[in-house]
Parts: C-alpha cells; structure tokens; sequence
C-alpha cells in the first residue's frame, strides 16, 4: 500500500450543540475505493464536506492529499475533484462547453483545454454529439461525464456523494466500471450509497450511525465479524439500536 | 367549517413561527413609519446662507434679520465679492447667497422696487428650488409688512390647505399604508402559496376533499386580518406619535382599507398561480408591485408631472387609486360622495383579480 | 376480484419528452402492487394521473371505478396520496402535522386513530417535536400516518423509500403488509430492487414504458437462459476477462459475485470454471443460480435496448 491520501484523527464538527461528526479517524490509502455508508441525517455529508475544504472541523487532524485542512485548503482543493449526486453538470450547456468550462475553473490553459477535450470526447465516444446540449442526453451519458469532468484536472482523490442514486441497474453498474478502472490508474475513490450490493464494491468501508464510526474495515472482514452473508444484514444489525433513539 | 379551522391554526403557526416573516410583518410597518416619520423629509432646515450686502442700510438689516429669525437660515459668512460667493460654493460652505446691491434702501424709496439676487446652488435642483421659494416667501412677508403703502397690485397670498405646515409626514402616511398593505397582502400570499408548491404540500392538498377556493380562503384570511392589524397600526402611530390627523371617518378609512387588501390579496394569489416557485414569486412581487406602487402611485412622485405613457400605466396602479381615498380621507375630510369613482375602480380591480386567480387556480398540477 | 385502479393506453407527454407511452394496468382491491423503476422512467408521471393531479394524453384510468378525469372530485374524497419527497409542514410538530391533515378531510385523528396506532405509536414520544428536525425514517413515518389519517380506501406512495436507510426501509414495508393485511390496497414506486419481492404483484417501468407486469416469481421466469455466478478474489479482473470472452451474453456485478450468461445455450459452470482456471484464476468458483427480479430487470432492459438498436 502506497502513502495514505487521507489521514484524520479524532476529526469532529458541531453545529452548535449537536454533533454531526463525532471523532471520525480514518486512513484512505492511494487508488482505494473507500464505501462511506449510513443513513441520511448519519453524518456523511458534513464529513464530506470537510474532507472537501468546504467546512472548517470543529476539532481533530486531518490531511487530505498530503495537505493539512486547516493550514492548507487551497492544495486540498487543486488536488481533489467532486461529483454529486445531481452532477453539477449545466444542462443549458453543450457537451463540449461543459468540459471547455470545467477545465477552465481548474486553471488549464487553453492548449491543454482543447487537448483534453478531444482526449475526452474520444474515451467516453461523445464526438458525435459534442455540440449537443446536455439536457438531451441519457441519463448514463451524462453521469460519465459528470464523473470524467470532476477528474479533468488530475486529482489525487475524487468524492462520489451518491452517484448511482435513482439510476437504472445497468447505468449503475456501468458507472461502477469507471469506478474501477479509474481505481486501477490509481485514483482514490471516496463514494458513498445507499445500495447494499455497492458497498460489497469498496475495497473498505466506513458505516457512520448518529455522528460516529459503527464500523470501518474491509467488506469480506466486516461481514465475517458480524457473522452474516450481505452488507445489508451488517448494515440492519449496526443500526437496529439506535432505532428507538 | 372543521377543515377551515384546522386551515387557518396551520397557516398562524407558519406566520408565528418564522421570525422573518413575523419581522416583516410586524417590524417592517414600525421601522417603515419611523423612517418616513423623522429620517426622511422633504422640509429643509437650517440652510447656510451667505449674505454679499454692498449697502449695509436699514432695509437690508431688516431682511437679513427677518431671514435669520424664520427658522430656515443660519448666517455662516458674511461674502464680500462675487468671487467669494463662487469660492464659498465650490467648498460647500453655502447652500445660498443673498446679494444686495449698493444703495439698496436709497433705491426702493426712490424707485418703488428692487431687487435682491438670489444664488443657490444648482447642482441640487430640489434642494434648490425650495430654498428659493423659503427666501422668496421671507421676501415677500417682508414687502407685506414694510411697505403697506405700495402700488396696488395684484398679489397672490398662498394657503396650504389640509398642510398648512407641508410636513412631509402627511405625503408619507397614506403613501406607507399602500406600500405597507401591498408587501403583506401581496408579497407575503404569493410566497407563502409557492412555498407549498415548492414543498410538494400543495400536491397533497389539492389531492384531498378541499375546494380550491377553500385553499385560497384558507391562505388569504390570516394575512388579511393582519394586514388590517397594520392598518390600525399605522393609522394609530401616525396619529399619536406624529400628529397627523384623521379629519374624515375613520370607519370610511378601514372600509376602504379593507378594499384595498383584498386587490392586494388577490394580485398575491394571482402571482402564485402564475408561478411556481418563492424566488419568482418574490420577484414578480418586488418588482411588478412594489416599485411600481413606490414610484407611479403618487406616493413620491406626483402623478401629474409624468409623461403620458407612465400617466396612463398609473392608472393600473391600484395603490394609485388607493392613495387618492386616503389622502382624501385622512387630510381632507372627505366624506365618500366624493371618492365613490375611486372605490369603485378598486372593487372592479379587485373582482376582476380574484375571479381571476380562482379560475388560473388549477385543480390540478397543470 | 374487483379492480381499485384500472389503467388503459394511458399516455403523457411533456412537449419533446414521451413521459408515458402504453401503459396497461389493472390492481385488485387489497392488493400491494409495486411500479419498480428508475428516475425519469415515468412513476411519478403515471402515479399524478391517478391522483387526479395531471390529465393523461391518451387512454383513460379509473380509480374505484371513478374516471380520474370526470370524477376527480370523488376520487380525491377516497384515496390517499404520499408524494416524492414527504410533503410535510416542517414548522409544524409531528402532532401538528397529523391534526392538520386529519381536518383537511373533515375528521380526527381520534376517529381513525385505530388505523395509524401501529405507525403513529412510534412517533408519539416525539409528538412536539418539529417535521422538519426528524430523521429520514421518521419522516416517512409520519408522512404515512398522515397520508392514511382519514381512512383511504386506496394508498398512493410515490418512492417513500428514496433517501432512507435500510433499517427505516424494512420497517415501511412490514407496515405496509400489515395494512394490506387489513385489505387496503396500495399502490407503491420504488427504485429498489430488491423491495420488489415485497409486492403481490409488480410491473417494470423504463422510459415510460411498462417492460413486463407479474408477480415477483412469475416475472423472473421471463429470464430465459442459464444464469451463473461467478465469484473470484480479483473481481475486476474477471469482470474484464469475461467481458471480452467473445462467449459472455452479459457479464455484471452483483455484490460479491458477477453474474454471467453464456450464449452457448448448454455451456455447464464445470466448463465455465475450466476455463478460468485456464485463465489464471485459482481460487474461482461457477454456480448455476434462480435469476433474481434485477437480473430480470436488466435482461428486459437489454431486450428493449437491443430491439431499438435495430
């Protein structure tokens, strides 16, 4: 395992005197896919969300991409792309304007932009309805540019918040391709889902219940600790007691 | 009649519950008031005048002094060239220079007449022209009392019915009642309507035994009690905190108050169906209500000194029509022989808006 | 058996987007039927038609026997509706919210309290506390008791499942059996497979169009061929190989394991499982398996695709 991408110790963020994130201490390793479960209200957004440089932790350490989040958000952001679950695509846009304007906020220049473009066109076999406005493409299409665009400038680390909600089992599970194989040119993946059979996907996996880490290991060893079949059985037991409240 | 209760206990506890909503119900009014009442005024008070007197004689004393004692003056600077009038302009330490000229007594009692030039600074034309007309009225209060025995002539001796004083409070309070009544009524439905479609509670309501008109009523009636609430509110403080009088019947000025909120409510609904979200809703409000009732009702700027086109807009303004009745009212004592034309512009907006809304009011999402 | 909802050739259409096209349907009274599908596959569309919030284009729908165009009216007195996003008062309490849309159709929560003990029970420590500060599960709780608080004689339930953790999940649909035990009839949307099992009956929706209509064991007897499962340690790796296999029908993931199809029709896993072998894969193993309703989905979905290809 190569140099960890994400380090955090003890990391914690309130919002007055709820806690939304309660101690989260991780280690992601380079080219991971890292499966962030829990129910909403669970606290996986807020910890995304630090993690992204977006809000400041209350307390804890953390290093994203070899860059402290307190001292040093500016090289956490240049070195992490986004992806949620709308896409952040503009519809109103073109194919090609959508990449030309993507690249254009992570700073490319305009001889890297056009190179990248076609380079894009070209893998995801888009050419032919480059000048297309988006709003008119199927859904799968989009969501692997949406993916392509948030890893345009190269990052170390890209956050997946939900990518596959809604989406047709076969758009899914071609979306989990490209999870893949970015994986194996090394990219660190950071995803989260709400479908069970994703989770069995992730190389480990961290269940957040009410704030704090229920579990954080790899699948297989998660299941085999509770002594059941699916992650949907571990994901049922860690939750059921705090159910009542 | 149980649903309607349970419609209405729902809609008070959205009102009460929002703080923003309950400020700007509430505080808005008050701070509206305050605001028009003691910070924003057209009366110009304490003006820097500069006195150029190349005769110094009895007469000239005698104006400066009247001049000094109207209230409206202060000396600053005593100028002693043209050049140091235009200097003390440039620096801004003058709003106004009274030039006499040499020989100013000897003059008038020889000739009969004579003048007295009067600078002010035109880069404010407002400002300008109503310190004119302050020193044009010392003058000629002056002329009235010194020389009794002038020629005879034909003379124009001003009254300010109804605001005597001009007090700037008088234009603001009718014109706040309509702007007051349009941002609650109006502003305030249309948003609270889209708000439930933009939460999806509106699909549940309409798929339920109500009526649409029982939703309308049952949006409407909180904000038109509150909206009377206000009335009473400002025609109270309006009263006891700055004197304005009601001099017509109050029970005439709720009634047509009334009227007015019902226009206002029904324009409210009328832009929720037409839209479905709160941003646009609070746009539409803000800017094909609000500014218009702020800037084409009368309420700033009079009705008769615009061009034609805005002339005839304004006529769709119902604050317009509003604003006559009150100032009627209110400053005049009118009693309703004379603003049934008014009124009935108004009922006729009205009906025609909220049959209007009740028909765009779709039973349906589309 | 008597029809609560009954829809023929209905079809919708949104300017250039054919929302709904066809659809054929009928539910039985107290039957639990589920419309299983992913967003944009015209769920909601179809489900606001026969809520009377939207006019079909095309065919007509009844619900109890109402027409939902003419008789609107009466249908919205009978039916009870659950949109997308648990349209809720936030501002509201938990108790707030249910008396209010107890008035809305003229009775109580007392009346009919009998109807919504077994949901509403689980709320009532929570009774003051606002819509708006409850977690997802509680929500939809809430939503349900407020969607049945005057005593529907059809329930409507647009995706109540979507943006809920699978605990609350699982636990809406024990609460949904236990309502149709008491015979009510539910019509539910859901983009989760695996809840289809759930339902007496299910139809697949995608691109609004209806892909197939049965039971959740008959509709997976529409997956005609041979369907193994195949489970090695490198998972990508064998997704990878197999994809190229010129052999491979179709190759996906299914949790652990990759679900395969061969369009050899006799292939047996033995041969399978020599084969990978032969391609390096030690620890593989080959099962032959009962196609689940997904894989049935997604054979349907390939069908279609495949067909529109040509």
């Amino acid at each position: 395992m190569s140099e960890p991408v994400i380090h955090t110790d003890k990391l914690t963020k309130r919002f007055g005197d709820f806690i939304a994130v309660d101690a989260l201490s991780l280690t992601i390793s380079g080219g991971e896919i890292f499966g962030f479960l829990g129910a909403n209200g669970a606290g996986k957004t807020t910890a995304i969300r630090m993690l992204t440089g977006l809000l400041a932790p209350t307390s804890g350490k953390a290093t994203v991409a070899g860059f402290d989040l307190y001292t040093g958000a500016e090289g956490v952001k240049r070195n992490i792309g986004y992806m949620s679950q709308r896409f952040s695509l503009y519809d109103d846009l073109t194919v090609r304007e959508n990449i030309r304007f993507f690249a254009g906020i992570y700073g490319l220049t305009n001889q890297a932009i056009k190179e990248k473009s076609r380079q894009l066109l070209d893998s995801l076999k888009l050419v032919a309805v480059a000048d297309t406005r988006l709003a008119s493409l199927p859904l799968g299409w989009k969501q692997k540019l949406a993916f392509s665009v948030a890893i345009l400038h190269e990052p170390k680390i890209v956050f997946l918040d939900e990518p596959t909600g809604g989406v047709d089992p076969v758009t899914r599970r071609r979306f989990w391709d490209m999870i893949y194989e970015a994986s194996e040119r090394g990219l660190t993946i950071f995803v989260t889902t709400h479908y069970m059979d994703e989770a069995e996907y992730c190389d480990s996996l961290c269940i957040m219940v009410d704030g704090k880490v229920a579990a954080l290991d790899r699948p297989d060893a998660m299941k085999r600790h509770f002594g059941v079949e699916s992650m949907n059985e571990v994901f049922i037991q860690l939750a059921r007691p705090n159910q009542t409240e | 009649m149980h649903s309607f209760r349970g419609f209405l206990l729902k809609e008070f506890y959205h009102i009460f519950r929002d703080r923003r909503t309950v400020a700007i119900l509430f505080g808005m009014p008050l701070i509206q008031l305050l605001l028009f009442g003691f910070a924003i005024r057209n009366e110009i008070q304490e003006v820097n005048l500069g006195i150029y007197d190349q005769s110094h004689d009895a007469v000239t004393r005698e104006i400066i002094d009247k001049l000094a004692s109207s209230g409206y003056f202060v000396m600053t600077q005593e100028l002693h060239s043209i050049a140091e009038i235009e200097h003390a302009f440039a620096e801004g330490s003058i709003a106004e220079a009274i030039v006499f000229g040499p020989g100013f007594a000897a003059r008038m009692l020889r000739e009969g007449r004579v003048t007295v030039q009067v600078v002010t600074d035109g880069s404010n034309p407002n400002v300008s022209k109503i310190i004119t007309g302050y020193t044009a009225s010392v003058l000629q209060d002056y002329r009235n009392t010194a020389l009794r025995t002038a020629e005879v002539g034909v003379e124009a001796v001003p009254l300010m019915m109804f605001n005597p004083e001009l007090k700037s409070v008088y234009l603001f309070v009718p014109g706040l009642m309509a702007l007051i009544l349009m941002l609650v009524s109006a502003l305030m439905t249309s948003i609270s309507i889209t708000r439930e479609k933009e939460s999806g509670t509106m699909e549940v309501l309409l798929v339920s035994s109500l009526r649409p008109v029982e939703i309308i009523i049952g949006k409407v009636v909180p904000y038109f009690l509150l909206s009377f609430v206000n009335v009473v509110t400002v025609v109270a403080l309006a009263s006891f905190v700055f004197g304005v009088p009601c001099r017509g019947s109050v029970l005439l000025l709720m009634l047509e108050s009334l009227l007015f909120i019902v226009t206002a409510l029904s324009l409210g609904i009328f832009i929720s169906t037409i839209t479905s979200s709160q941003q646009v809703a609070m746009m539409i409000s803000l800017a094909g209500l609000l500014l218009p009732t702020i800037l084409l009702s009368g309420f700033i700027f009079p009705v008769a000194s615009m061009p034609l086109p805005l002339r005839i807009i304004s006529n769709l303004i119902p604050a317009k029509w509003y604003l006559i009745i009150v100032r009627g009212i209110m400053l005049k004592g009118t009693s309703f022989g004379y603003i049934w034309k008014e009124t009935l512009v108004l009922a006729v907006m009205a009906t025609v808006l909220m049959a209007a809304s009740i028909k765009k009011f779709k039973t349906r999402l589309q | 058996m008597k029809d609560a909802v009954l829809i023929a050739s209905v079809g919708k259409r949104f300017g250039a987007v054919q929302a709904l096209q066809e659809v054929n349907l009928s539910v039985g009274e107290g039957e639990l039927f589920g419309f299983i599908g992913a967003d944009g596959a015209g769920k909601t569309t179809l489900f606001r038609i026969l809520v009377t919030l939207l006019l079909p284009d095309e065919g007509r729908a009844e619900v109890l026997g109402l027409d939902v165009v003419r008789s609107y009216r009466d249908i919205r007195k009978r039916i009870g509706y659950m949109p997308g996003k648990f349209s809720l008062y936030p501002d509201l309490s938990v108790e707030e919210n249910l008396r209010f849309f107890a008035s809305v159709f003229g009775t109580t929560v007392e009346k009919n309290y009998e109807l919504i003990r077994d949901i509403y029970s689980q709320l009532e420590p929570f009774k003051t506390r606002r819509a708006g500060k409850l977690s997802g599960g509680m929500k939809q709780k809430l939503a349900l008791s407020c969607a049945l608080v005057h005593r529907p004689e059809v329930l409507f339930l647009d995706e109540p499942t979507t943006g809920v953790d699978a605990v609350s999940r699982k636990e809406f649909w024990q609460m949904l059996g236990r309502l149709r035990e008491q015979g009510m009839t539910i019509l539910v949307s859901t983009p989760y497979m695996d809840e289809a099992v759930l339902c007496d009956r299910i139809a697949f929706m995608q691109e609004g169009r209806m892909l197939a209509l049965d039971t959740p064991t008959g509709i997976t007897t529409l997956f005609r061929k041979p369907l193994f499962a195949i489970r090695a340690r490198e998972t990508w790796r064998l997704l990878c190989v197999l994809r190229v296999s010129p052999h491979a029908a179709s190759v996906y993931a299914f949790g652990i394991a990759l679900h395969y199809t061969d369009n050899r029709p006799s292939i047996r896993a033995d041969e399978l499982l020599a084969a990978l072998q032969a391609d390096g894969f030690t620890d593989v193993s080959v099962s032959v398996i009962q196609p689940g309703i997904e894989d049935t989905f997604i054979a349907l979905m390939e069908e279609k695709q495949g067909a529109a290809d040509e």
